[in-house]
């Protein structure tokens, strides 16, 4: 979720651009003096609490995972024994299987959602601006509440999802209640909810694509669909890169959805792996185990924002 | 710690791109439209007039069974106008379960995030962008990389962090025998107070805002922070008011860490007593959607009045 922020502007350029004024000459004067003092007093009560809520946390949740740190009792060091557990752990396999079909469902689905409705409206027509704002309504809502009107809409019998496929004669699934179906529909959930940010980002990218570009496809007789192919894919690569980034580690990080709606059931069908951590950590107060899978959890993201780094964004990084 | 930072910044940011409206040329303006443009006209109409019921229609229709009695809500669950229209969910809502109490605690700590981010991203991300001094750049890039650590990871020890707090909550000077900040408001505010994007996001604003500014001033014999709080402040007005807008929809939206750190039923907010709700009244849509409708109201409202600001404020943050 915090990610998202790194969209306004790559980390690279931020960094480079702060650092010119730091290699300047530096004035000699009393007023430079001043200002830093300034500075400092500006900064410190800001950096005390992101060193007491960001640092030190993530450094306590590295040595943690090597403890059997469980809130009461004892607790000591016990090296790799967490994540030998691990790998023994049936339900963590559960639930990196339920992430894994999560994840592999709902990137592509909302990549393709978003893009979609992006072409959909990048109009130069002041009704395009509306249809925009009906769009993104979705995304407003927390996701307990949508999660709650998504209950409604999927109840087996009189919810508005079931009652549309019978108009085409489809005998719906029990959707939550089913096993087989309760992942799907939360997938499905989640890209409603979710897509008008990625359709926003779709848009922006659209924007930067240069008229000529159209016109040159179009005299060599080009299709809409080659259009598509040939001009828009390749000059939104950027954008599909930070849009899929963006998909995959908040794919990863799934719970809110799997908490209020299911549970994590019916019959394991939705424990993911934040799920799994939460009911570990504070559930089962085993918060040293908890360490350990929230940092495998953390290693399999940054794997897949390298691999996903290296499909979309090859031309650049 | 992500309880305060905003999901929607993304959108807001490429949002402002989109002011000016598209480059695909849209279909000419001409009286004379050749078939095949028609057909392509209509089925754009028909395409965006069928997403936008998709994302709406279930906003309208929880709202709609909100106003069901329970008699209509199964048996009607089709009628798109109540056949008759009641505020008994609403009342059940207000009364079964305290939510007049967790519309007040979310509203209490939404707010302390929007003013506690406002205050200090304003802050820190005018000395970023504004004063010069040793270890800015190393601290900047800290802060930036923090942003794309998973909240997951940091989750367990920010718990235990704040049981350790010394002298809070029965804690000893070594911060061991109590509960330190957990179950008051602290827990939720302090981690929230200084978020890496609010002040990623204030140093972008005040960026773009020229130096010579604050020369002048300080040519003038002003002090430094009457540079920042006369000079530059009054100009990041717009970046402020979009930064409070996300902050508020993410403090009043956040789910997980509240859950974690409120046990008491009084403390809880809008969105854990809702998930509650859910687990106790599975099947008693009325009430839960009531209760969906109170949860969503003011964030919703806040989007519409400030849909328009937002845009504008956050091309000019963009602009650099």
């Amino acid at each position: 979720m915090t990610v998202t922020t790194a969209a306004t502007a790559p980390p690279g350029r931020a960094a480079a651009e702060s650092a010119a004024p730091a290699l300047a000459p530096r004035p000699p004067s009393r007023q430079w003096r001043i200002q830093e003092r300034w500075a400092w007093l500006f900064v410190a009560l800001p950096i005390a609490l992101f060193a007491v809520f960001v640092v030190i946390p993530a450094g306590m949740a590295l040595v943690m995972s090597f403890t059997s740190y469980s809130v009461i009792g004892d607790s000591g060091w016990v090296g790799l024994d967490n994540y030998r557990r691990l790998f023994l752990d049936p339900y963590f396999f559960i639930a990196l299987r339920n992430t894994a079909y999560y994840t592999l469902l709902f990137v592509p689905l909302g990549i393709v959602v978003a893009l979609a409705t992006a072409l959909l409206l990048n109009r130069n027509v002041r009704v395009a601006s509306l249809f925009r704002t009906f769009f993104y309504v979705p995304v407003v809502s927390s996701t307990v509440a949508t999660a709650t009107i998504w209950l409604w809409l999927l109840n087996p019998q009189f919810g508005m999802v079931n009652i549309a496929l019978g108009w085409f004669g489809i005998d719906g699934p029990a959707w939550l209640y089913d096993s087989n179906w309760a992942m799907s529909a939360i997938v499905l959930m989640s890209v409603w909810a979710g897509f008008g940010t990625n359709m926003m980002i779709y848009l922006g990218g659209l924007q930067g694509i240069p008229p000529q570009l159209y016109e040159a496809a179009r005299i060599d007789g080009a299709g809409w669909w080659q259009q598509l192919r040939y001009v828009v894919m390749p000059s939104l690569s950027r954008t599909t890169f930070l849009v899929s980034t963006l998909l995959v580690i908040g794919a990863f990080q799934v719970f809110d959805q799997a908490y209020v709606l299911t549970k994590g059931g019916p019959g394991n069908s939705t424990i993911t792996l934040v799920y799994y951590i939460y009911t570990q950590g504070f559930g089962n107060l085993e918060m040293g185990y908890a360490s350990a899978i929230s940092f495998v959890l953390f290693a399999i993201i940054a794997v897949f924002a390298v691999i996903n780094a290296r499909v979309t964004g090859r031309d650049h990084t | 710690m992500s309880a305060q930072t905003a999901p929607g910044l993304s959108v807001a940011a490429t949002t402002a791109a989109l002011a000016d409206g598209g480059s695909r040329p849209a279909a000419p303006h001409t009286r004379h439209r050749t078939s095949a443009q028609r057909v392509g006209a209509l089925a754009w109409w028909v395409a965006v007039v069928v997403v936008a019921i998709l994302t709406v229609f279930p906003l309208f229709w929880t709202l709609v069974t909100s106003l069901k009695p329970a008699g209509d809500i199964l048996s009607g669950a089709l009628d798109l106008v109540p056949r008759t229209v009641t505020l008994e969910n609403y009342d059940r809502v207000l009364t079964e379960v305290p939510f007049g109490r967790y519309f007040a605690n979310s509203m209490l700590l939404a707010v302390a995030g929007v003013v506690l981010n406002l205050f200090f991203g304003s802050l820190a991300g005018y000395a970023f962008a504004k004063l010069k001094f040793r270890g800015r750049r190393a601290l900047f890039v800290t802060l930036l990389g923090s942003l794309m650590v998973p909240g997951i990871v940091t989750m367990v020890p920010s718990f235990l962090v704040l049981r350790a707090i010394p002298f809070a909550g029965g804690n000893n000077v070594v911060g061991q025998g109590g509960v330190g900040l957990l179950n008051t408001w602290w827990a939720i505010i302090l981690p929230g107070a200084a978020g890496a994007f609010a002040v990623f996001f204030m140093r972008q604003f005040f960026s773009s805002i020229p130096d010579e500014l604050g020369e002048a001033a300080r040519i003038d014999g002003a002090s430094e922070f009457r540079i920042f709080a006369q000079v530059y402040l009054p100009l990041a007005k717009a970046g402020a008011a979009v930064l409070a807008i996300l902050t508020f929809q993410a403090g009043w939206n956040s789910f997980m860490w509240p859950l974690i750190v409120l046990n008491v039923q009084e403390m809880w907010t809008v969105q854990v007593g809702l998930a509650s709700f859910v687990t106790d009244y599975a099947t008693d849509y009325g009430p839960l959607m009531a209760g969906t409708v109170i949860t969503s109201l003011p964030v919703l409202l806040l989007f519409v009045f400030a849909q328009r600001y937002i845009i504008e404020g956050v091309s000019h943050v963009n602009a650099r």
